[in-house]
């Protein structure tokens, strides 16, 4: 008998969701996760006394509201928290603001161009349109186009139902839209270089494509279909830090009576006859259950913690070309004093939420090419914010801290491996960039967290140090999601389980991936589902 | 605003804030209370909210009715007139409650401050001369004094809101109670602070003579600059309030002074204010009818709701089943709930109606065009939201 109904490999906000879900079931689940912190991508850590870093992800918007919802996430701390005005900054002096108020927003575009201002109403309905479809299927198991079996048929109806009530045309733009750069994308609405940038840098957040590569004008809806509390597009903050979200996780699952080991790495997936039967871990410790989870990235799990022989013929080598390569820097830095950017207002509802040194797209693009080469760019496109502005928890008053996504660094170098000199040299390009945007800005920092793709995978096990555990391209999405055939969590084993980003609906802290998977295996299991349908409706 | 402008007579009357607040206002989001141009928001309502929920904010309470009420027979003639034993309020301590009609329907709601042995402080939302001099009939030595337009009031309400206190000098505010009063010295006069608000969070009142509000105004903004302080409206207020779970005069109940049709007014029992009433008491008005009404129960009760999906339910008409067999009462207020993550409502239903399914009947417009949607409700005890931090003390800094 094992003594455990479900082991689930890693703590991430996936592995925790599933582990919830399967607990409120009545299972008797057990988290072990290799960190001594829970959270993986969503975390929040205090390197610095007085600071609390949100190390990986830093703004919220896809996560599930039914699932904070239902798992009552509000009364175990998490609190989700708008902040306001983002600013593009120009490779010059242009800025272009993002005023909360709409009228304000207009007026801003209209002094950049006056056609770009009318052409913004057009652009967003349409994106709103796309999201509507997109976000319906977060909190669905994808359907396999090659099963007749009746829930697949089924699942099929929906969707088709869904898109033919979009209109015949929107259909042809649906399928455009999967396939085409955002440049071009951007190109039929806009006229303005910065407004076009601006609206092109979600495209490229997390992703070894340039603005001009085909496929990234799906990147750039997957970054703007979330929302905060029905602002489609609004991105918030944890209060706490993204880790608050994983904590709240982790409280609502301990309330279902689950267990959870930190320090607890697990080196190999047991397999007898076929089936998976439990886990080693690192330190020789054999624990049993009768399925087992993996919330790895579908490379590390294939590749890394199974035995080559125990997989059926193909998955390892499915899995080695799974395409997961990384291509961003996270820089996080303590501050003595608010920063102050040049070319903006001291209006203090815009000049301290969201920086995007966005440039150009021709800028942007360069930095690809630089990923290329294998090397960092000196001119990186950084995507920021300042938590401490919105959020009192997690720098002293008066004090800050700035996040820093950097867009691209690459996971190995033409120079050779990554090295703690090499490593500062990337996050001086990042401070020297800042500071020619806010003069004095290094004068204001008080500790800082460098973090490369070597990093990011080193700690929390991302492969390649790529964020979405997964490139988020067509032939790796939906019902190719990580492989065609296994897109329904289960995996080649019996009794093997994903529940990560590897598996739809991907990357981005949403707990959907880990919430679908539960529901497929408390179906597996006949057990009662547990899992909410989402409650974002737009039929 | 001078004897030349002939339209003085129709201008409304500007809270001593007005100058700092009307700075804040960049949408000029105003309405008006009491005769006070008031602000229905300052920037955002929900950025607002979230102010009051994540960090702080202030509400200007100045439009609110404050009526000095003083003299020996003070806590004797409020015993006749509210719900609740005044005798029973510590000096330096508020307390909520009702006033009723003979008839027992609620005149209206508020908070007395015991200020010392035969002193009172009565705050509310509507003027209520009328009925305290009516209500002090009788009593030989007791003086009401209306000092609505001479008293200042700010609630400052927000988890950072004692760590802002502290950093503005006043020593010890982190060691007041919820619905404590101490006094502080400040710019030549006093001022008082009451750990109380409308908002179900941590938060604090400030009463202050007109004449130094913005003294006040100026070095409670200077002490939170770094806590993220921001003025709130009205729509901030009603967002907070229903989450903690309060009643807004005119939108969950309807003042007996003010009701036209028979009934249509509310009891506390119907208000789930039950509690405040305090049969103990030998007489206060409305006693008898009181007693009846809790002998037989209540004929409407104000329920809470959660209700499915996440359409708000605003003026909705509630029904025992999908097919809207009957209809078993009304939506007051509802929101969408950005803390509790939750469709909430308040709703006043049939009182024999509340163990059966709850069905809301919603509207919502899509591009225009109105969509409709039967969602199921379930009841709620307690408030929607409750931080802990609303009752420890001493709270912490955020
Ligand atoms: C730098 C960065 C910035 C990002 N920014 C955002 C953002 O702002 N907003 C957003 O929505 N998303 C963002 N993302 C993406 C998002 O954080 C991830 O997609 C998401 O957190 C992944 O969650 P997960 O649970 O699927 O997997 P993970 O978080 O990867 O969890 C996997 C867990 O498994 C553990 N583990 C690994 N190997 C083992 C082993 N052998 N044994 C036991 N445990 C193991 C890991 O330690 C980890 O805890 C960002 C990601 C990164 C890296």
């Amino acid at each position: 008998m094992s003594a455990y109904d479900a082991i689930v490999i890693g703590a991430g906000h996936n592995g925790l969701t599933n582990a919830a879900y399967l607990a409120k079931a009545g299972l008797r689940v057990l988290v072990v996760e290799k960190n001594d912190y829970v959270g993986g991508a969503a975390v929040s850590r205090e390197l610095h006394a007085g600071w609390t870093y949100s190390n990986c992800s830093y703004v919220c918007s896809m996560m599930r509201q039914a699932i904070h919802r239902d798992l009552d996430l509000g009364r175990h701390g998490l609190l989700l928290v708008p902040y306001l005005g983002t600013v593009n900054f120009g490779d010059g002096d242009e800025r272009l603001i993002a005023y909360h108020d709409p009228q304000a927003s207009y007026l801003e575009l209209k002094r950049h161009s006056r056609h770009d201002a009318d052409a913004m109403f057009r652009f967003q309905a349409d994106l709103t349109r796309y999201s509507n479809f997109i976000r319906k299927t977060l909190l669905r198991t994808p359907p396999e186009p090659t099963s007749f079996r009746p829930r697949d048929i089924r699942e099929f109806l929906y969707l088709g139902r869904q898109l033919w009530a979009m209109g015949e045309r929107e259909i042809y733009e649906y399928v455009r839209f999967f396939t085409i750069s955002a440049a071009d994308f951007l190109e039929d609405y806009f006229e303005n270089d910065l407004v076009k940038a601006a609206m092109a840098s979600p495209g490229i957040i997390g992703t070894a494509l340039g603005v001009e590569s085909p496929g990234s004008a799906y990147i750039l809806l997957h970054h703007v279909m979330g929302d905060v509390d029905g602002n489609i597009g609004a991105w918030g903050l944890a209060r706490g830090g993204m880790g608050a979200i994983s904590k709240a996780l982790a409280a609502a699952f301990q309330g279902f009576g689950g267990e959870i080991r930190t320090e607890a790495p697990v080196a190999r997936i047991l397999v007898e006859r076929g089936r998976a039967t439990g886990v080693v871990l690192e330190n020789g410790d054999e624990l049993r259950a009768g399925i087992v989870v993996s919330n790895l990235d579908a490379r590390r799990t294939f590749t890394k913690i199974i035995d080559r022989a125990d997989l059926p013929d193909g998955i390892y080598e499915k899995a080695r070309n799974f395409r997961i390569r990384g291509s961003s820097g996270k820089v996080n830095i303590a501050l003595s004093g608010l920063p102050k950017f040049t070319g903006l207002p001291a209006n203090r509802y815009v000049d301290r939420g969201g920086q995007a040194f966005t440039g150009s797209l021709r800028t942007m693009e360069r930095a690809y090419d630089c990923w290329k080469r294998g090397t960092w760019s000196e001119d990186p496109f950084i995507e920021s914010v300042i938590p401490s502005a919105w959020d009192p928890t997690v720098a002293p008053p008066g004090q800050h801290w700035m996040s820093n996504f950097i867009q691209y660094c690459p996971p190995e170098l033409a120079s050779g491996p990554w090295t703690p000199e090499k490593r500062d040299a990337f996050g001086e390009s990042v401070i020297a960039k800042l500071e020619r945007y806010s003069p004095g800005f290094r004068d204001l920092i008080v500790h800082m967290e460098v973090r490369t793709p070597h990093e990011i995978e080193n700690e929390i096990g991302l492969t390649g140090g790529n964020i979405f555990q997964g490139e988020l391209t067509i032939d790796q999405l939906f019902f190719n999601r990580p492989f065609p055939g296994y897109a329904q969590y289960r995996m080649p084993l019996k009794n093997l389980y994903m529940c990560g980003s590897s598996t739809h609906p991907g990357g981005g802290v949403s707990s959907a991936c880990g919430a679908n998977a539960a529901r497929e295996i408390l179906k597996d299991l006949r057990r009662p589902n547990t899992v909410p349908a989402d409650d974002f409706d737009d039929e | 605003m001078n004897a030349t402008d002939p339209y003085a007579g129709e201008r409304l009357l500007l809270s001593p804030f007005h100058p700092r607040q009307q700075a804040y206002n960049l949408r000029d989001a105003w309405g008006a209370w009491n005769g006070y141009k008031f602000a229905d928001h300052y920037y955002d309502a929900e950025y607002e909210y979230f102010c009051i929920r994540n960090q702080c904010g202030t509400y200007d309470i100045c439009p609110m009715q404050k009526y000095e009420i003083r003299g020996r027979d003070a806590a004797a003639m409020l015993n006749r007139m509210v719900t609740r034993d005044v005798s029973r309020i510590g000096i330096d301590r508020v307390a909520y409650t009702v006033w009723c009609t003979d008839e027992g329907r609620v005149i209206d709601d508020g908070t007395i401050f015991r200020l010392a042995e035969d002193r009172f402080m009565l705050n509310c939302g509507s003027p209520c001369t009328a009925w305290l001099r009516q209500s002090a009939y009788g009593f030989a030595d007791v003086e009401v004094r209306d000092v609505s337009d001479s008293l200042a009031g700010l609630s400052l309400q927000g988890p950072t809101s004692c760590a802002v206190l502290k950093r503005m000098g006043l020593t010890g505010i982190e060691q007041a109670k919820p619905f404590e009063i101490r006094h502080f010295p400040f710019a030549g006069t006093t001022l008082r602070v009451s750990r109380t608000g409308f908002t179900g969070d941590l938060g604090y009142e400030l009463w202050i003579a007109r004449e130094q509000a913005l003294e006040l105004w100026d070095a409670l903004y200077a002490a939170g600059a770094d806590y993220g302080i921001q003025p709130y409206g009205e729509a901030a207020t009603n967002m907070a309030r229903l989450e903690a779970g309060f009643i807004m005069p005119f939108m969950d109940f309807t003042e007996a002074f003010k009701t036209v049709r028979f009934e249509h007014d509310q009891t506390p029992f119907e208000l789930g204010l039950g509690w405040l009433v305090d049969f103990d008491m030998p007489h206060f008005s409305g006693r008898a009818a009181l007693l009846e009404e809790r002998r037989r129960g209540p004929a409407w009760t104000l329920a809470r709701l959660d209700i499915e999906g996440n359409w708000p339910a605003d003026g909705s008409i509630v029904y025992d089943s999908e097919a809207c067999r009957k209809d078993i009462g009304y939506v007051t207020s509802a929101m969408w709930s950005p803390a509790v993550k939750a469709n909430i409502a308040l709703a006043m239903l049939r009182s024999e109606h509340l163990r059966g399914p709850i069905w809301v009947e919603i509207y919502k417009s899509k591009d225009l065009r109105p969509y409709r949607r039967m969602a199921r409700a379930s009841l709620r005890k307690g408030p929607f939201w409750a931080p802990p931090r609303a009752r420890q003390t001493p709270p912490s800094d955020h």
